[in-house]
């Protein structure tokens, strides 16, 4: 494939989606509305998958996500794959006793006799105004949950690479897609390219900080790089990709170098991924850090509908490069 | 009815023989959590013997199970092996599940012991998609759910339900309707006669049967077994029954009238199967004495390889909660 064609991020979970299922016909995708007939998914994630290997394997379901889970969850115990859409990543919460108490522990619970290596792709982030039951990163919930996997990609080959390694992981991995920046446009993936899961990428090697982000806040500390670059700060960007589990060793490895350590997400601060990622970073670096770790998440509320409010929800690049700079120059 | 779901007298026996097997071990469980060899939450099922025996002798090892807390009698019926079962509930390395699930999530797939859950109404969702995955393997395997009335009260029996009628899975709905959801009375929180009421809203056939009569509860298995296998869709079956202790061991069901668990116990299905065979001549005294008489020492060459059977080592602890990357 020629690395001058770009697609989109949802072009790339497409492609990685319909590569998956030409490879291994165990591979089905089930959700709401994501058949052909009603549309191939509400942002077309999954079109044309039920036209081309039939409605068989992928196929819509009613609007019952514990129901969407329990399908896949099944099925995956006698060894299908099954890669579930739960349309918004707040809906999980609907299906949180199948997630929860069943696909992450059927493995433990059963001595190791079964497993359920599915797959559930959510749609998440503030931007577009759809308030507070739409956009939650609600990511630790899971990462939480020993037994679970969770990603989240910010770019179009990460989102092919991660998506082809969930499906083929053996256990429950949630891929965490970022609503703002599905057409988001970048190189078109390898076919069959693979992102390991746990594995951060660097984005940009600098000296005075190190950035930990994922997801949107990954490309809005891209984003903040020039304007810190004209501050004088040289900064790291680590785009941790995987959330659960972690890639330890290049964020102890970047902080043991620049000795600043900035997490930033768009979950709420307070016991979010931030949290341990800064415990860990103390507990393993402490008489190496120059500063505290320190923590931009979103202020502890609802994500807000209003424009004005929900911009100032979201860790955005310029309050990035603000944060960076109070820590390096104190 | 049709002829074909009666019960001949072998598989009446059968029957028998399981309902045998599943009184016995209910006793000698709370007898070995009385007298402190075992400690374990055990959610007795004695009294509702009926249910899965006359239902397992119409499934095979490759049917599927999911099951609940109170389901050991689904699990032993289904042919969970005695010694993998007691090692289990003992938390014992030879226990089904390395004693890390204990008695409310054994599992045993060699005999399509699926999923047992801790939680009121979630074996439905997922007894779905097994039915879900045999349909597309194009086998004639079935899956059965079953949970009790409580679970019917629960989101995740109507959204099961609706997507099993929708995609016409082979799955079977086994209501055993204890008459108690844990210490509420079934009127108190249900404001319908009958569950199997319930299958009309979604498009499948509901049976309503005594779960205590064993040709009854056979005859509804069979026929929704016969339904399912031959790509009809799914049943529900409500199997009427009765609880004889409280909802978990220790609880003594002051909430349950004196009267009528006196009358429960006085109706006790598995004497009354087991005067009706020797009455029909489908079975002698003798010859119903001695299956007992083996229920009783292989549940107590099952417990005493259970005690003998070594803990689990610290490398159990975290182990199995991920699996290796292929």
């Amino acid at each position: 494939m020629s690395q001058d064609k770009q697609i989109t991020i949802v072009g790339a979970l497409n492609a990685a989606l319909a590569d998956a299922m030409a490879d291994d016909e165990k591979v089905l995708v089930i959700g709401e509305d994501v058949g052909d007939p009603e549309g191939g998914g509400v942002v077309g994630v999954s079109s044309g998958l039920s036209t081309r290997f039939g409605d068989h394997r992928c196929r819509s379901t009613p609007i019952s996500e514990q129901a969407i889970m329990g399908a896949a969850i099944g099925a995956s115990l006698i060894g299908f794959k099954v890669v579930a859409e739960i349309m918004l990543m707040n809906f999980t919460a609907v299906a949180m006793d199948m997630i929860v108490n069943h696909a992450a522990k059927l493995r433990y619970m059963s001595g190791g006799q079964t497993s359920v290596p599915i797959v559930i792709r959510c749609m998440t982030g503030a931007g577009l105004s759809t308030g507070g039951q739409h956009s939650d990163f609600v990511e630790a919930w899971f990462a939480h949950t020993a037994g679970m996997k969770v990603v989240a990609p910010s770019t179009t080959e990460d989102a092919y690479g991660l998506l082809r390694a969930a499906i083929d992981d053996p256990d429950p991995v949630l891929v965490i897609e970022n609503t703002p920046n599905y057409s988001a446009k970048g190189p078109a993936p390898v076919a069959g390219h693979r992102v390991p899961i746990g594995k951060a990428a660097i984005r940009s090697e600098g000296s005075d900080v190190t950035i930990v982000a994922y997801s949107r806040t990954a490309i809005e500390s891209i984003a903040a790089l020039p304007t810190m670059a004209e501050a004088g700060i040289s900064a790291e960007v680590i785009d941790l990709r995987s959330i659960q589990p972690w890639d330890e060793e290049a964020v102890l490895a970047s902080v043991a170098k620049t000795g600043r350590c900035l997490v930033v997400h768009e979950a709420v601060t307070p016991f979010g991924p931030g949290a341990e990622i800064a415990a860990v970073v103390q507990e393993r670096l402490f008489g190496k850090l120059k500063a505290p770790v320190m923590r931009f998440g979103a202020p502890f509320n609802a994500v807000p509908f209003s424009k004005v409010l929900e911009d100032m929800h979201i860790p955005k690049s310029a309050r990035i490069t603000e944060r960076a700079i109070a820590m390096v120059k104190g | 009815m049709t002829n074909a779901y009666i019960p001949d007298g072998p598989t009446q026996l059968a029957i028998y023989s399981k309902m045998a097997l599943l009184k016995i071990n209910d006793e000698k469980t709370r007898r070995a959590i009385s007298t402190g060899r075992i400690v374990m939450s055990f959610y007795s099922y004695r009294g509702q013997e009926v249910i899965p025996s006359a239902l397992a002798v119409n499934l095979r090892d490759t049917d599927y199970l999911c099951t609940i807390y109170r389901g050991i009698h689904d699990m032993l019926a289904k042919g969970m092996p005695l010694k993998d079962l007691w090692a289990e509930v003992a938390g014992r390395m030879d226990g089904t599940c390395k004693g890390k699930g204990g008695p409310m999530h054994l599992t045993y797939p060699k005999k399509g012991i699926m999923v047992t859950t801790g939680v009121v109404g979630s074996s439905m969702p997922i007894a779905n998609g097994l039915g879900w995955g045999a349909q597309l393997q194009g086998t004639d395997d079935v899956s059965i759910a079953t949970f009790g009335d409580g679970a019917a009260n629960i989101g995740a029996f109507h959204e099961a339900l609706n997507l099993a009628a929708v995609w016409k899975l082979p799955v079977i709905f086994v209501c055993q309707n204890n008459r108690y959801s844990e210490h509420t009375a079934y009127k108190t929180v249900t404001p319908i006669e009958r569950i199997s009421d319930r299958a009309a809203a979604y498009g499948m056939p509901g049976i309503h049967v005594d779960g205590n009569d064993p040709i009854a509860m056979y005859a509804a298995a069979a026929e929704a077994v016969a339904r399912a296998r031959a790509g009809e869709g799914p049943t529900l079956i409500e199997a009427i029954t009765f609880r004889f202790n409280g909802h978990v061991f220790g609880d003594p069901a002051g909430y349950i009238p004196k009267e009528e668990l006196a009358a429960a116990v006085e109706a006790d299905p598995v004497p009354r199967f087991r005067a009706k065979l020797i009455a029909e001549g489908l079975a002698t005294e003798e010859q119903l004495a001695a299956i007992e008489a083996d229920c009783d020492s292989q549940i107590e060459e099952a417990i005493t390889f259970a005690l003998n059977s070594p803990f689990p080592g610290l490398e159990e602890l975290s182990s199995d909660v991920y699996g290796a990357a292929a």
